[in-house]
C-alpha cells in the first residue's frame, strides 16, 4: 500500500513524515514523534487517555487515522505550558487538589480540561462534568478532578483581573 | 487493534467522492468522522481497500433553514448540532437527542451523516429522524434523490442507500409552533448506547392531542416508528388510558434482543418506561410555544 505524506503542526512545530495510511494518529504520536504523554488506555475509543486537540476539538486520537490530520493543527500534554514555559494553571492545580492519583489518566483529562475552558472559561460543576465525561479515571473517583479543574477556572480568572 | 490497509483518498467535492465510489464499487467505504467506522476496522470487522474521506468537502458543511425545513449538511458534527441557534430554536428535539449521544470527544468529530447512515440499530439519530418525518439527501450517478427515514432502514446495517450513492443532506420539517418533544435515553452510563430510548413529538391544541409521533430506539434491527403508538394519542387528552394503549401498541411493535445491556423483558420495561416518561415530558413542553 503507498505510504501517504503528511504535513502537520504539532505542539506549534512543523512535522512532516511519510506513513501507512491506516497509521492511528496515537501511534505517529507516540512511536514516530516520541510524545508519550497522550496514553493508549482501552484502544476502545471509551477511555479518552489517548486524548489530543486537533484543530480546537478535543480528540480520541486512537480513533483517527494520521491521513485524517493531514494538514491540522495538533496540540498534545507535551504542548501544554504555563506562560514562563513551567506548569499550566491546569496542571497546578490538579496538583493543588490531588486531581490524579496514579496519573495515567491525567495527560488526557488536562488535555481535554484545556479545551473545555478555552471554550467555557467559567464553567459550572455540571458543565465540567458534562465536558469531562468522555475521560474515565479509575483512581481519583473523579471529585478532585472536577475541584481542580474548577480551581483553575477561578485562577485564570484572577490572573485576568489582575492583569486589568 | 490494528485495522487493515487500505488507500486513503480525499475529494474536494461530492462529484469526485462520488467517482471514486463509483470506480472502487464495495472496495470502498466514505469516511465521515470515523468514529462508527474506525472502531469496526480496528476489529476487522470491516475491511475496506479505499477510504473516502469526505472532510474537505465544504458544500456537505452547516446548517440552514428554507422555509419550513431545516436543511443540515451530512458533514454536519454533533457538537455543531449542539452549538447551533437555528436547532435549538426550529427543531429542539435535536438538539434533546444529540446531548445524550457518546460523549464530548465522540460529538466533535462524529456527525449527523454518519449517525443516520451507519444503519447500527444502536444509533440514536435514525429514530429521532423518523419521529420528526425527516428525508435524508442521497447523491449518485444518476442525480439526487430524497427518502423518507421512515422508509430508509431495512435490517441492521442495511439501508435504502445504493452502494454508489453519498448521503449529502438531512432535511427535517420545522415542527409546528408550540409543539411538545421529548428524547428520553437509558443508557448504563455515558457514552453507551441506548437500552432503549423514545423520541415523542406532540401537537396539542385545546388541551386535547391533535399529532403525535414516536419512534423506538434499539429496541429491533432497526429503528421503530411506532405509528400505532402516534396514533393512540390523538384524539385524547393524554390521560392514563391513552398512554397505556399508546405503550401497548409501542410494544407490540418492537422486537428487542436479549444481549450484554440485558434480556428481552427488561428492555420491554426500560421501553415502557422511556415511553411513558417521553410522552409526559413531550406534553409538559406542548403550547409553550418552544416549538
Ligand atoms: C465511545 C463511543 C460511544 C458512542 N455512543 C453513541 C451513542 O450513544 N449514540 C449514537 O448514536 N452513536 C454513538 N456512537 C457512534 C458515533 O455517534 C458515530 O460518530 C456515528 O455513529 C457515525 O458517525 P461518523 O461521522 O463517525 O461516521 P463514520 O464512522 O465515518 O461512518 C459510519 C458509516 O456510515 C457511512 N457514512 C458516513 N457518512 C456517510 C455519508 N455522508 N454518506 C454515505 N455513507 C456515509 C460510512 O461509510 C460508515 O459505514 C458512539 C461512538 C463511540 C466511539
Ligand atoms: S485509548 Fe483512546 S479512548 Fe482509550
Ligand atoms: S489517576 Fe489513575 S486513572 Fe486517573
Amino acid at each position: 500500500m503507498d505510504k501517504l505524506h503528511v504535513k502537520l503542526q504539532v505542539n506549534g512545530k512543523p512535522v512532516e513524515a511519510l506513513v501507512e495510511p491506516r497509521l492511528l494518529l496515537i501511534h505517529f504520536l507516540r512511536e514516530e514523534l516520541g510524545l508519550t504523554g497522550p496514553h493508549i488506555g482501552c484502544e476502545t475509543s471509551h477511555c479518552g487517555a489517548c486524548t489530543v486537540d486537533i484543530g480546537g476539538r478535543s480528540v480520541k486520537s486512537c480513533t483517527v487515522f494520521t491521513a485524517q490530520a493531514n494538514g491540522a493543527e495538533i496540540t498534545t500534554i507535551e504542548g501544554i505550558k504555563g506562560a514562563d514555559g513551567g506548569l499550566h494553571t491546569l496542571q497546578e492545580m490538579f496538583r493543588e487538589h490531588h486531581g490524579l492519583q496514579c496519573g495515567f489518566c491525567t495527560p488526557g483529562m488536562i488535555t481535554r480540561a484545556w479545551r473545555l475552558l478555552e471554550e467555557n472559561p467559567d464553567p459550572s460543576e455540571a458543565e465540567i462534568r458534562q465536558g469531562m465525561a468522555g475521560n474515565l479515571c479509575r483512581c481519583t473517583g473523579y471529585q478532585n478532578i472536577v475541584k481542580a479543574i474548577r480551581a483553575a477556572a477561578d485562577a485564570r480568572h484572577a490572573q485576568k483581573e489582575a492583569a486589568e | 487493534m490494528i485495522p487493515g490497509n487500505f488507500a486513503y483518498h480525499r475529494p474536494a467535492d461530492v462529484a469526485a467522492a462520488a467517482r471514486l465510489l463509483q470506480e472502487y464499487g464495495d472496495e470502498a467505504q466514505i469516511l465521515a468522522g470515523g468514529h462508527s467506522l474506525i472502531p469496526m476496522m480496528k476489529l476487522r470487522m470491516a475491511q475496506p481497500s479505499h477510504l473516502i474521506d469526505l472532510q474537505d468537502i465544504a458544500g456537505l458543511k452547516g446548517i440552514g433553514r428554507d422555509g419550513d425545513r431545516l436543511v443540515i449538511g451530512a458533514m454536519t458534527t454533533q457538537h455543531e448540532l449542539i452549538g447551533d441557534p437555528l436547532v435549538a430554536e426550529a427543531v429542539p428535539l435535536l438538539r434533546a437527542a444529540a446531548v445524550q449521544i457518546a460523549d464530548p470527544q465522540v460529538r466533535y468529530v462524529g456527525t449527523i451523516g454518519g449517525n443516520v447512515a451507519n444503519g447500527d440499530p444502536g444509533n440514536d439519530m435514525p429514530g429521532v429522524m423518523q419521529c420528526l418525518d425527516a428525508s435524508f439527501e442521497l447523491t449518485g450517478p444518476g442525480g439526487t434523490r430524497e427518502v423518507r427515514a421512515r422508509a430508509f432502514y431495512e435490517a441492521a446495517f442495511t439501508t435504502a442507500r445504493a452502494e454508489d450513492e453519498i448521503l449529502t443532506r438531512v432535511i427535517v420539517p420545522v415542527p409546528k409552533a408550540g409543539s411538545g418533544y421529548a428524547y428520553l435515553k437509558q443508557k448504563r452510563k455515558i457514552g453507551d448506547y441506548a437500552t432503549a430510548a423514545a423520541a415523542v413529538l406532540l401537537g396539542v391544541e385545546n388541551g386535547s392531542c391533535a399529532s403525535a409521533a414516536i419512534a423506538m430506539t434499539n429496541l429491533a434491527a432497526t429503528p421503530v416508528f411506532a405509528e400505532a403508538a402516534g396514533a393512540a394519542l390523538v384524539g385524547t387528552t393524554l390521560d392514563d388510558a391513552a398512554m397505556d394503549a399508546a405503550i401497548a401498541a409501542m410494544l407490540a411493535a418492537i422486537d428487542p434482543a436479549t444481549d450484554n445491556r440485558g434480556p428481552i423483558e427488561f428492555k420491554r420495561h426500560v421501553a415502557r418506561q422511556m415511553l411513558r416518561r417521553a410522552i409526559a415530558e413531550a406534553a409538559g413542553r406542548a403550547g409553550r410555544g418552544t416549538a
